[in-house]
């Protein structure tokens, strides 16, 4: 399996340093891909192109070339990293475009993807050994680092705390109290909101859970589907030994309607709060009720290591 | 979206999925009209957007004239889970040997197609016994998997036909029309062996409605839910009276969570979307001002990127319009939130620096 942290940060070279890989932006001319482009760049993320048809040959904010394809981009540059921020309805096409021209890792930023161009972008991303996040998904991030997404920089502080979620602002919100709390994070990942992940929960759990420093994982997940039960199953199955505790957002959403996210329903028992919680506690792995006891039960986990 | 059991039955003879004869309808007029139409006796049936109606007596047989007046407005004013009855379907009774169970779904941990069947249909899902499971990819059923499938919950020779066609046709239309569920049962099978859907669930993408232009006819909104929409929001109307407003829909279910905890109850959740503008949460105060049996707002935002301010300048001018006379609790983090409390000093918004206390308040509040 692609390793994430290689794509994102490159090998350590000789002298103990990594090479920030370089990253295309699909739709970096749009108000959205602008914003964030220009906020990803003062963060320090190595953009190296844009794309977007019928304005290629011209420049992003002076600087960053814009190319009419994205295989025009890759050739061009040699990036293995794109962040999309293209709209719904093009999703399809444009990650298609991206995987066929040699995109390792697709951050999809965009919402109301239909479920179906998904699954034809998981099946594809398979066939090409890549890595595709989202759709629906805030990005991923190694904090003090490389941020390829939408979230804001002030909630997340380098250090050796794994945070995947399903939700955006709670995952800033999370992390800010991580923080505070002295849990650092060595990389977040929005696994997204969408019924069918690109990356679920057990696929980053594959990608992270050798990192060499970890020492926790904090997973904040939310009603619907059933990827946190078949994490907590995966944990118990691995044996799996480093600290992690969850928070489960939607305990008191009604049955049978979509709260927000597309994916955040609960039908019958599946996908329901009760169903998630219950299985989390079989594989020993404390709940938070509230955000802000994120940190505590963290902390609880980690000493009794 | 979720389809109503009529709509379902409608794509299902679509499809040329068998069905019961049956006409739906709003009002006991109609419905009195529909009765001679399809001659007593026949059932009664809630369409309403949500499981176990049966228990909650929405499917009533009718066997004469005197019995339909009692239960067709009984049926229809009926509430179940919250749900208020859309329409009221006339069916034909039907004569069946056997009731059994069949469902596509979407499967998300597997990110492919199950097919779930069971010889026992006619009881909730998770109380089918014996659940032949078989997970399929994004295509149609092939006719081989399909007899597999009949073969292994056991029907005979002569039902096995019938299945794999009515398997196969299901199968097409949740390709399709994009469905995440498409349900029968119970399915019957009836004396000669061929088969009928008594009962029709289906769940559409709604990510996929623009390809779907057909189906727009069965969405039944709210006015306020059409409004939200417009504006790109997520709303669920809940049956409260403290309107809940968030950014993004992990924070707002949260907020939702902790206020239940502590004794309060939402009026509605409304998510203004990752991104939140001076526009959009003005718009959001709107919807909410027109919402009956609010006491009291209660705004959890995490501002990242987007400033506290643009919040606080929203309220401002919903103060100025008068768009709001109720008291609001909020809670704002992030950038530049001292800011917003200065502008919002004078206002009847009451900032609290933590979700816990602006809850605490909030549900004082509307308990005075």
């Amino acid at each position: 399996m692609t390793d994430i942290f290689e794509l994102l940060k490159g090998k350590q070279n000789s002298k103990g340093n990594f090479q920030k890989q370089p990253v295309i932006v699909q739709g970096i001319t749009g108000k959205y891909g602008t914003r964030h482009t220009k906020l990803m760049i003062e963060y320090g993320t190595n953009i190296v192109a844009g794309v977007t048809p019928g304005k290629g040959g011209q420049k992003f904010e002076n600087s960053v070339p814009i190319y009419e394809t994205i295989k025009e981009a890759v050739d061009k540059t040699g990036a293995k990293i794109s962040i999309m921020f293209v709209p719904a309805k093009f999703f399809l096409g444009a990650a298609k475009d991206a995987l066929e021209a040699g995109i390792k890792l697709l951050v999809a930023i965009p919402e109301h993807v239909p479920v179906h161009d998904t699954m034809k972008i998981v099946a594809l991303a398979k066939q090409k050994d890549a890595i595709v996040i989202g759709p629906n998904t805030p990005g991923v991030m190694i904090p003090e680092l490389i941020k390829i997404g939408i979230m804001p920089a002030s909630p997340f502080k380098f250090g050796n705390i794994v945070v995947l979620s399903k939700s955006g602002t709670l995952l800033y919100e999370i992390c800010n109290n991580l923080s505070n709390s002295g849990f650092g994070q060595c990389i977040t990942i929005g696994v997204g909101g969408d019924p069918i992940n690109g990356t679920r929960l057990t696929d980053a759990l594959d990608m992270v859970k050798d990192y060499p420093d970890l020492e926790g994982i904090v997973v904040v997940g939310e009603i619907g589907g059933d990827a946190e039960e078949v994490l907590a199953q995966k944990i118990i199955d691995e044996n799996f030994n480093k600290p992690v505790v969850a928070y489960i957002a939607g305990r008191s959403a009604p049955k049978e309607k979509i709260m927000g996210h597309a994916g955040a329903i609960v039908m019958g028992n599946y996908g329901s709060a009760e169903s998630k919680i219950t299985m989390f506690s079989k594989a020993n792995i404390p709940v938070a009720k509230r955000p802000i006891e994120v940190p505590v039960l963290l902390a609880g986990k980690i000493e009794k290591k | 979206m979720r389809l109503l059991e009529y709509q379902a039955k409608e794509l299902f003879k679509e499809y040329g999925i068998r069905v019961p004869t049956s006409i739906v309808s709003k009002d006991v007029e109609s419905g009195r009209k529909d009765a001679e139409k399809i001659g007593y006796p026949f059932v009664i049936k809630a369409q309403v957007p949500v499981g176990g109606r049966g228990k909650a007596g929405g499917i009533q047989k009718c066997h004469n004239e005197d019995e339909f007046e009692l239960k067709y407005p009984q049926v229809l004013n009926m509430t179940i889970k919250g749900e208020k009855t859309r329409a009221v379907l006339l069916e034909k009774m039907s004569e069946y040997e056997k009731e059994i169970y069949l469902s596509l779904f979407l499967n998300r941990s597997k990110r492919c197609y199950t097919i779930i069947s069971s010889a026992e249909g006619g009881v909730e899902i998770e109380s089918v016994k014996n659940q032949v499971i078989r997970e399929i990819g994004l295509g149609d059923v092939t006719k081989k998997v399909a007899e597999e499938v009949a073969k292994e919950i056991g029907l005979d020779a002569n039902s096995i036909t019938y299945f794999v066609d009515i398997l196969q046709k299901l199968s097409k239309l949740t390709m399709e029309k994009e469905a995440e569920l498409t349900e029968i049962n119970p399915l019957v099978i009836l004396k000669d062996g061929s088969m009928m859907a008594l009962d029709g669930k289906i769940m559409t993408d709604d990510n996929s409605n623009f390809r779907h232009k057909e189906l727009t006819k069965y969405q039944e909104k709210t006015e306020l839910e059409k409004k939200a929409e417009e504006s790109g929001f997520s709303l669920v109307e809940l049956d409260g009276n403290i309107a809940v407003i968030g950014n993004g829909a992990g924070l707002v279910m949260s907020t939702l969570d902790m206020l239940t905890d502590n004794g309060g109850k939402a009026a509605c959740f409304l998510d203004v979307g990752g991104t939140a503008t001076t526009e959009s949460v003005y718009e959001a105060l709107t919807l909410i001002s027109r919402m009956k049996n609010v006491k009291a707002v209660l705004v959890n935002l995490y501002g990242g990127i987007v400033k506290t301010t643009i919040v606080a300048s929203a309220f401002l001018q919903a103060y100025d319009d008068k768009i709001i006379i109720l008291p609001v609790f909020a809670r704002l983090m992030g950038a530049e939130s001292e800011k917003s409390k200065e502008m919002l000093k004078d206002s009847e918004t009451q900032l609290s620096p933590s979700i816990e206390e602006a809850i605490n308040k909030v549900v004082m509040e509307v308990n005075k």
